[in-house]
């Protein structure tokens, strides 16, 4: 099997055990990257610099990740690479410090091989959004492989990377995860630092990982989950290895399907393979009950207020004056501002900072914002409350599997794509969306689990066993 | 619901200058987004507390010491415009103004 289909789990064991060097892996996935990506568009930057022929697996075989490559969204910054958001505004900004997690994956010996594509400034569920160019989906023609982490899952499903870091504030990472095939986890609001993450709602973004298999992300949550003085919303707390919960075993676990969420009209398809993965989950041994909730449209109507409103904010300080674009030909200060705005925005990032503006001003903020976090409160109560009862609330991940690219034009109809992973976003759960089938199309189709606050290892436990249940062995898609 | 004259004020507060077409296009789809998002109104939130984080700290603080920060030549390494350590920017008025 070519060195690129491995996981991390599998590459580490291979270095610990001698069967491989270091730089036979790293050019497997750079000639990976070499023949797919002009096709796929996943990265936006690949590390150029990286000396191959001269990497040597005992520099790294007292650190965790052992010289391993690991791609990482282009919204978190890299010390002097070019971190641009997949934005004109930051298409040559090169950010002067190290994000906390790009910090420890260094420290940890991961090796970063690239900046990955993205819905600019994260907005989005296509990737679609970039300024620069769509990712395709590999597992399609002219596919999209879902937002705003796209380029992320694309790299890993295509196999240029084994694991990926995204962010999501309202699906980012489990939407397009589930659209490629690939596993991707979305912890507790806190469990990540978000320092150096480029802001874009900064009650709901976290940074998780991709990867093709739930060993792969419980390495990774290891080495980026934890405490970060930089980061006043980080918490404060130990975390267990997460890699002892790869056990296959859901006997007793207490699982809760939403009434209102399956009552909604989606493809038969998801849902058939949905159910599937939730009849196999009860033969394994775990109950699974009926329950109900607020319904998911409320969370999706409280995020495109809250996530608006905190994005208004968050992107003000792009203005031309410290760093990234800065209009030319400008009389004053004022249109310098404006001229830089407007050039270095595309149409969703404005249409989100217009309707952020407006819920936030004068005469507005009660009804919608104010109003909004209200509903919010309501949504965390709901799952605080089941989770006093159940382990899991299991939905499918998204309505629909991979929709061609240009074919959602109309913006509420994008947003609709995020009405299963947004709740999750509200209430500060996590959350991982797990591989559990394909369509007739051979497009993949994810099941989304979530689970209480800072009890991610539950989510592990159960992926994984989901996995080897299902057992899909799934083939790299064919790139021609 | 948001009309031309409203998207272009909303416009002049985030400091962006939207075209017509621009104008005309928002005005269409924030209105579409505000009628979606006015079913929070079927729920009853009275007697609710607004959330604002979902992490259970409030006011975290550090000991008011002096630490290291980030050095000045990297604080100024983006700037489009510099001097004497400071960003350079267009004067905020012009002469007519």
């Amino acid at each position: 099997m070519e060195l690129y289909k491995r996981s991390l789990t599998d590459l580490k064991n291979m270095l610990d055990e001698k069967r491989v060097k270091l730089k036979d892996i790293h050019d497997s996935f750079s000639y990976r990257i070499g023949s797919v990506d002009s096709k796929v568009k996943a990265f936006v930057n690949t590390n150029k610099d990286l000396d191959i022929e001269n990497l040597n697996e005992n520099n790294y075989k007292d650190t965790y990740l052992r010289g391993l490559p690991i791609a990482i969204k282009d919204n978190i910054s890299t010390d002097g690479i070019n971190t641009t958001c997949s934005s004109k505004m930051l298409e040559d900004y090169k950010p002067p410090y190290d994000a906390t997690v790009v910090k420890k994956i260094n420290e940890a010996g991961g090796i970063i091989t690239g900046k990955t594509n993205m819905d600019e400034y994260a907005m989005g569920s296509s990737t679609e959004n970039s300024a620069f160019y769509p990712t395709v989906n590999p597992w399609g023609e002219n596919r999209v492989p879902g937002g705003s982490s796209g380029g992320s899952a694309a790299a890993v499903a295509a196999g240029m990377a084994p694991v990926a870091l995204g962010s999501d504030t309202g699906g980012s990472i489990r939407q397009p995860a589930s659209f490629c095939g690939v596993v991707g986890l979305k912890p507790t609001y806190g469990a990540v630092s978000r320092y150096g993450l480029v802001a874009f709602a900064s009650s709901l973004d976290q940074i998780g990982p991709l990867a093709r298999n739930v060993d792969d992300i419980a390495l990774m949550m290891n080495v980026i989950a934890g405490n970060d003085e930089n980061d006043s919303t980080c918490v404060d707390r130990e975390y267990p290895d997460f890699t002892d919960y790869l056990k296959n075993d859901v006997r007793g676990m207490k699982i809760g399907i939403p009434n209102q969420y399956f009552e909604i009209d989606f493809d038969e398809e998801v849902r058939e393979s949905v159910m599937n993965a939730i009849e196999q989950f009860k033969k394994a041994g775990a109950e699974v009950e009926r329950v109900d909730v607020t319904g998911a449209e409320y969370a999706l109507a409280a995020y495109y207020i809250i996530a608006t409103a905190e994005a208004s904010s968050n992107l003000a300080r792009y203005d031309g004056v410290r760093y990234g674009l800065r209009a030319e030909n400008v009389q004053n200060l004022k249109d310098m501002f404006t001229e830089t705005r407007q050039q270095g925005f595309g149409e969703e990032v404005k249409r989100r900072i217009m309707l952020g503006t407006y819920v936030l001003s004068a005469g507005y903020y009660d009804d919608f914002y104010l109003k909004a976090q209200k509903v919010r409160t309501l949504i965390k109560n709901d799952f605080d409350e089941l989770f006093e009862e159940y382990d899991l609330i299991v939905s499918p991940t998204t309505p629909t599997t991979a929709f061609k690219i240009g074919e959602k034009m109309d913006p509420l109809e994008m947003y609709a794509a995020d009405i299963f992973t947004v709740p999750v976003n509200i209430a500060g759960i996590p959350a991982i969306s797990v591989p559990c089938g394909f369509d007739q199309k051979g497009l993949p189709i994810g099941i989304q689990l979530m689970g209480p606050h800072f009890k991610e290892e539950k989510l592990i436990q159960a992926a994984y066993s989901l996995e080897k249940i299902l057992d899909l062995d799934i083939e790299y898609p064919a790139l021609k | 619901m948001i009309n031309t004259d409203e998207v272009k004020y909303i416009a002049d507060l985030a400091s962006l200058k939207l075209s017509e077409e621009e104008v005309e296009k928002f005005s269409k789809q924030l209105s579409d987004i505000l009628d979606y998002v006015e079913k929070l109104d079927e729920l009853d939130t009275e007697e609710i507390v607004p959330t604002a984080y979902t992490i259970p700290v409030k006011n975290v603080l550090r000991e008011d010491k002096v630490e290291e920060s980030l050095e000045l030549e990297k604080v100024l390494q983006n700037a489009p415009e510099k001097r004497d350590n400071q960003f350079r920017v267009p004067k905020i008025m012009d002469e007519d103004n």
